[in-house]
């Protein structure tokens, strides 16, 4: 019993910890890309839109074996890690967040993005008549108008991570403390016939997606109650 | 009155036809363990030349496959990668009592894409690398050997923190195959191709043998596909096939 629990606790910590990493990364490059998004006419734009939205459509096996040839010591993500002695990405921390990283964007990027151009050109144009800088105007205008986006991103690209596994399964190695996070970890469980802790792990899963949903609609309502 | 004569005549009709035309042939899934994947495409192709009866193969882990089997998986036929889920199965009523066999018995290989890497046990006593792929040995036999055979040596404690687990034997072949890590344990029977790399094949006094058994489940006992399937495992055909792939038959080492 004891043994579970610290197996558990372990899984459920590096989850967390790689969810947390992987919003905190996103929020700091998605907002920019998503402000961009929501105000350039340039034609490629969809492009761009369209290339982050892929993982929503693609089977995460589809990312995951791009991922571990390019995280491996043939690809690029293996001269990052020479550079603090690794050989390769793959089965570790840093690989799960690239890899965490680029599978949850378009969740954390679209609201953020879908926010900024609800508000539209006139409160900005507004804000520049009464002479405030552009970047003023960001961030007294339209960062606090798009404060829903911002946490309908941040709230859906940490559920997302959490539920990955097909990426981590086929990048991570199942290395305690490193990669094996909570899916993995049931997954485990249930090849080794050991249901009960299977049910525990997934029990705690179902809460956990159910009090996200709950708290996505909270902040839907109350962002709609704000609005004009 | 009429319509019935009619329906008679038709009933009639549709019998003689059904038992004047040959027998169509049956079909039958079948749980494969993956590292039996090149040998069992191979039978069931002969299986199909031979009967006409045709056996589609499902391919992952044993444990998963015995977890999906309990919950009522619709496969009739298991081809396990050790000797203890097939008599499990059997145990928990889920199988035909005295339907399982050993059809092959597998050999566990060190392997590297890299030439002159692996020089038998010395190298993972030098330990000169960072990451040493096995298979989930929980889950996999293959994986509980590799475990095995590291205890046997003394070096299992050591080399802990340089392991990775794939899923299945599979996914720890594309680990070392994708350069990810430098070498694994893995099937012999992955490595039937040209050979590549350097190999050590792990002598059988340092983990006790995979016996890998079949077993027919109950829901297969009146499939003629099913039962033929197992029958045709034991044919001598079947097993210079399973030879061929890098197995030991039973009863030979």
């Amino acid at each position: 019993m004891d043994g579970l629990a610290d197996d558990i606790w372990q899984s459920v910590r590096l989850t967390v910890e790689l969810a947390a990493v992987t919003t905190v990364i996103l929020l700091l490059v998605g907002t920019p890309l998503a402000w961009w998004l929501a105000r350039s006419k340039a034609w490629w734009t969809e492009a761009i839109a369209a290339v982050i939205a892929l993982p929503l459509v693609l089977p995460p096996t589809v990312l995951g074996f791009y991922l571990l040839v390019t995280l491996g010591p043939n690809g690029p993500g293996g001269w990052i890690a020479g550079l603090w002695g690794g050989r390769t990405l793959a089965f570790t921390f840093e690989g799960l967040v690239v890899g965490s990283v680029l599978y949850s964007m378009p969740f954390v990027v679209q609201p953020i993005r879908n926010a900024f151009a609800a508000i539209g050109d006139r409160p900005l144009e507004v804000a520049a008549t009464l002479r405030a800088s552009p970047r003023r105007t960001f961030w007294t205008v339209a960062v606090p108008l798009a404060r829903p986006g911002f946490l309908t991103g941040a709230v859906l690209g940490f559920a997302h991570t959490v539920g990955e596994f097909g990426l981590v399964l086929m990048i991570g190695g199942n290395i305690p403390g490193q990669t094996k996070v909570l899916s993995v970890a049931i997954f485990d469980y249930v090849e080794a016939s050991r249901w009960r802790e299977a049910n525990i792990l997934a029990g705690g899963m179902v809460i956990f997606a159910f009090a996200v949903i709950l708290a996505m609609t909270l902040i839907d309502k109350r962002s709609a109650a704000v609005r004009p | 009155m009429r319509l019935a004569r009619t329906i008679q005549l038709a009933a009639a009709i549709a019998a003689w036809v059904l038992t004047t035309t040959s027998v169509p042939a049956a079909q039958t899934n079948v749980a494969v363990a993956a590292n039996f994947t090149a040998a069992a495409k191979e039978i069931a192709a002969a299986f199909r030349a031979k009967t006409g009866h045709e056996a589609v193969l499902s391919f992952g882990s044993s444990g998963q496959f015995y977890s999906q089997i309990t919950q009522g998986a619709p496969f009739q036929v298991l081809l396990s990668a050790d000797d203890a889920r097939p008599k499990k199965l059997v145990d928990d009523g889920l199988a035909v009592p005295g339907s399982n066999f050993t059809y092959a018995v597998g050999k566990l290989v060190l392997w590297s894409k890299t030439p002159n890497l692996v020089k038998g046990e010395a190298t993972l006593k030098a330990a000169s690398f960072a990451k040493l792929s096995i298979i989930n040995p929980v889950a996999a036999p293959y994986g509980a050997a590799a475990v095995e055979t590291m205890k046997s040596l003394k070096v299992y404690d050591m080399l802990k923190p340089k392991l990775v687990e794939g899923a299945t034997v599979i996914q720890a072949y594309q680990f070392v195959e994708t350069g990810n890590a430098e070498l694994g344990f893995v099937a012999l029977s992955q490595l039937t191709g040209p050979a590549t790399g350097s190999r050590w094949l792990v002598p059988q006094e340092l983990y006790s043998p995979i016996r890998q058994d079949a077993v027919l489940l109950k829901s297969g006992a009146s499939n003629e596909a099913a039962t033929g399937f197992i029958a045709f495992l034991k044919s001598p055909e079947a097993r210079v096939i399973i030879e061929k792939y890098g197995y030991v038959l039973d009863g030979q080492s």
